[in-house]
């Protein structure tokens, strides 16, 4: 099959592997089931076989960074809550961090133990988003609803906090906006032990269904050197066995108080990816569940300053969020607001790494790989 | 029992054929798959609903039960939206095919001792037959539609519904070997006693295995989940109906339903004895059970294996293309030869 230049979609270096090939070209998205969001691939087919997969991006590009540099710090911190809007509480964090660091805040002992706990649940919320969605991609519908179950619950929590339910914009520099009120951290209390249930039953429902092991077994393999190479951190990262973790490697906030592992899995596959992400929520609920033991009384913030105004130079805070590092990277002039503020998303290069992991398999794991990246496209795009 | 070349050629004593009887018949089948059709719709909304933990449709009438009346209403109303660059007489013709040979299929089907539009003596033949009528529909509804997904949609369903005819076929020749017919009605009447002479229990181990055989083969002849892979919506959108709207993707949708109602009502007639009650042995209850007409035993069976094809759909994810025909040509399809094989030495051995 030849086809004009004209008719070759761009990003792909080649049309075809062989000569007499009848490969083709399939558009996904930026509308369809299964790309989580407006992420648009087109795929190079040899039958079911892809050859070559090119995502596209930019279809919810809102240049997030850009309007961070007319705005101030504070005002800054409800922008990231777009950008990965299931680890909002992180991503606020990572602003709030940098801010801290610049300006030599303190965060009262409260305050840092509600960090860790908002944190630990999000991630716990997340890793259950991811759970719900890799059922439904692969065809088991009925999981993507028994996991939104759970998830609401933790979402209700959330909900009784701060307000919101998804778009948090919770923390502030020097610890959160409000105090947290005992109801809520006795629902969380209460919601551990629901989530080790569930937790019970999402293993007997999917990890061990022999469908489920046969489309993500040995699909999607990422080699640690790719790993490294392509910039992955996460689950992706700690899927292909490199036990990396910010919370563990370089300790923000208090997190080098806690008791906790940094699950690792081998094989680098699609369901080393989702065994680690099941073994982070049991990390998670551990973490939560010595937080709310030791929680002490006292402010939840320390004084807060009439202005924001970061001493003139660069400042940089990193986060690990549920999908990996979340970077936030400010250059400042000494005004209110910054001079440029880029923040380093972990979904941009969990997705770089996508054409080496499709190769040669079909079009289903296409969608097994994707949903195991567990990839936000607000995040990709910012 | 009967040899295992007993199977008679002559036509079987029918009705004649006048067009009284035709319209009759036209009318019983409509009725049918129209009834058919609304009992499951509403049916598959509350099974998967439970099974998600969710209420599924309440508002429409009681416990939602008009809700497909309603569906039925909105697919009606909706316009029929042609892609550029269709093939339009074909993109046209190919919801028709698949609901016809459905249709066909129901007139074969013995509801009672009586009620039946006609039986034919090589009945299984004329199931495999119209059965292959439906996968050209779908064929051609991909290939006509000027789209990937349909047409990957189409391909993957030729390869699969193709694949799957042949354990299809073969498991029926297993009931047509043990009872030594191939009309429904004769298999049927094969199965006359108690619930121990149906052949899911009257050929030992061979039945089990026949019916679990035979349910997921036809689930996969039925383009159903898990093995939906025609229709996979997180891979290629709806498959081969991606294009059509209105009623043009109704017909689809109703022929899918009136399949998986004829899949059961086979079922039923090839291992769960039809329309026969179910008989114990004991003569005041059976007795009170045979007071309950055909149709309704008949039902209640398919209604059984509905639920089973309704279950297997909502809890299983979905295998991938080249793992489903590898099931097929690697596992299944020798597993029935060995059952056939087995029947066939029972029969000789004259245990059977």
């Amino acid at each position: 099959m030849s086809l004009h230049a004209s008719q070759i979609p761009p990003g792909f270096t080649r049309i075809a592997s062989h000569e007499d090939s009848e490969e083709f070209f399939l558009n996904v998205g930026p509308q369809h089931p299964s790309t989580h969001g407006v992420l648009r691939l087109v795929l190079r087919l040899d039958g079911e076989t892809v050859r070559e997969v090119v995502p596209h991006m930019g279809y919810i590009h809102r240049g997030i960074e850009k309007m961070g540099e007319k705005q101030s710090f504070i005002q800054y911190i409800h922008l990231t809550d777009r950008m990965d809007y299931i680890c909002s509480h992180m991503n606020n964090l990572g602003v709030c961090l940098a801010i801290e660091k610049a300006m030599d805040i303190g965060v009262p002992e409260r305050g840092e133990y509600i960090r860790v706990i908002v944190n630990e649940l999000q991630r716990i919320q997340s890793h259950l988003l991811f759970w719900s969605a890799f059922g439904g991609d692969l065809g088991a519908l009925s999981a993507f609803l028994y996991g939104f179950k759970v998830r609401e619950v933790i979402t209700d929590i959330f909900d009784e906090m701060c307000g919101a339910r998804l778009t948090m914009n919770f923390f502030r520099p020097g610890g959160s906006a409000h105090d947290v009120s005992a109801s809520v951290f006795a629902r969380i209390a209460d919601f551990l032990p629901e989530l080790d249930r569930a937790m019970a039953e999402f293993d007997r429902l999917v990890s061990g269904n022999a469908i489920i092991l046969r489309r993500s077994k040995g699909i999607g393999v990422l080699s640690p050197a790719n790993a490294l190479a392509y910039g992955c951190t996460g689950p992706v990262l700690r899927g292909s066995g490199i036990a990396y973790d910010v919370r563990r490697a370089r300790p923000y906030s208090i997190y080098d108080r806690f008791d906790f592992a940094v699950p690792t899995a081998t094989e680098g596959d699609c369901y080393a990816r989702y065994a680690v992400r099941m073994e982070e929520m049991r990390q998670s609920s551990r973490i939560i569940k010595q937080a709310l033991k030791e929680l002490p009384d006292g402010p939840h913030r320390s004084k807060e300053k009439p202005l924001y105004k970061l001493p003139a130079g660069t400042y940089y805070s990193e986060v690990e969020t549920a999908k990996g590092v979340f970077g936030t990277f400010i250059t400042s002039d000494g005004t209110p607001k910054p001079y440029r503020i880029h923040n380093r998303t972990p979904n941009f290069c969990n997705l770089s790494v996508f054409n080496e992991l499709c190769v040669g398999h079909k079009i289903a794991d296409v969608i097994a790989i994707l949903a195991t990246l567990d990839v936000v496209i607000p995040d990709i795009d910012r | 029992m009967t040899t295992l070349f007993s199977i008679h050629l002559a036509t079987a004593a029918t009705a004649p054929v006048t067009p009284l009887f035709l319209l009759k018949g036209f009318l019983g089948v409509v009725a049918i798959v129209l009834i058919g059709t609304t009992t499951l719709i509403w049916m598959e909304r509350k099974v998967s609903a439970r099974i998600q933990a969710r209420l599924g449709p309440t508002r429409v009438g009681w416990h939602g039960v008009l809700q497909p009346v309603a569906d039925m209403i909105k697919l009606a109303l909706k316009e029929i939206i042609t892609p550029r660059g269709a093939d339009r007489f074909v993109f046209y013709l190919a919801p028709f095919l698949p609901i016809t040979a459905s249709c066909l299929m129901v007139a074969i089907i013995p509801f009672d001792f009586h009620i039946q539009v006609t039986d034919l003596n090589l009945g299984v033949l004329f199931l495999i037959g119209i059965s292959g009528i439906g996968v050209f529909g779908v064929l051609m509804a991909g290939w006509a539609s000027n789209n990937k997904y349909s047409l990957l949609g189409a391909l993957r369903s030729g390869a699969q519904m193709i694949s799957y005819e042949i354990s299809f076929g073969l498991n029926m020749l297993l009931i047509v070997m043990l009872s030594g017919t191939a009309s429904l009605r004769e298999i049927v009447l094969s199965q006359q006693g108690t619930v121990a002479d149906w052949w899911i229990i009257k050929a030992p181990v061979l039945g089990v295995a026949g019916f679990i055989l035979y349910l997921i083969s036809t689930t996969a002849e039925l383009n159903r989940g898990p093995f939906d892979i025609a229709e996979a919506e997180q891979e290629i959108t709806a498959g081969f109906h991606t294009e059509y709207s209105g009623m043009a993707f109704a017909l689809f949708f109703m022929a899918e339903f009136v399949n998986m109602m004829i899949a059961s009502f086979v079922g039923s007639i090839l291992y769960l004895g039809g329309f026969l009650a179910p008989q114990f042995g004991w003569a005041p209850l059976d007795a009170a059970l045979d007071l309950a007409p055909g149709w309704l035993w008949l039902g209640l069976k398919a209604l059984f294996c509905i639920y089973l094809y309704m279950l297997l759909r909502w809890t299983f994810p979905r295998p991938r293309i080249d793992q489903l025909l590898a099931l097929e040509w690697k596992v299944l399809l020798p597993i029935n030869f060995t059952t056939l094989l087995a029947a066939a030495l029972l029969i000789y051995g004259g245990l059977l």
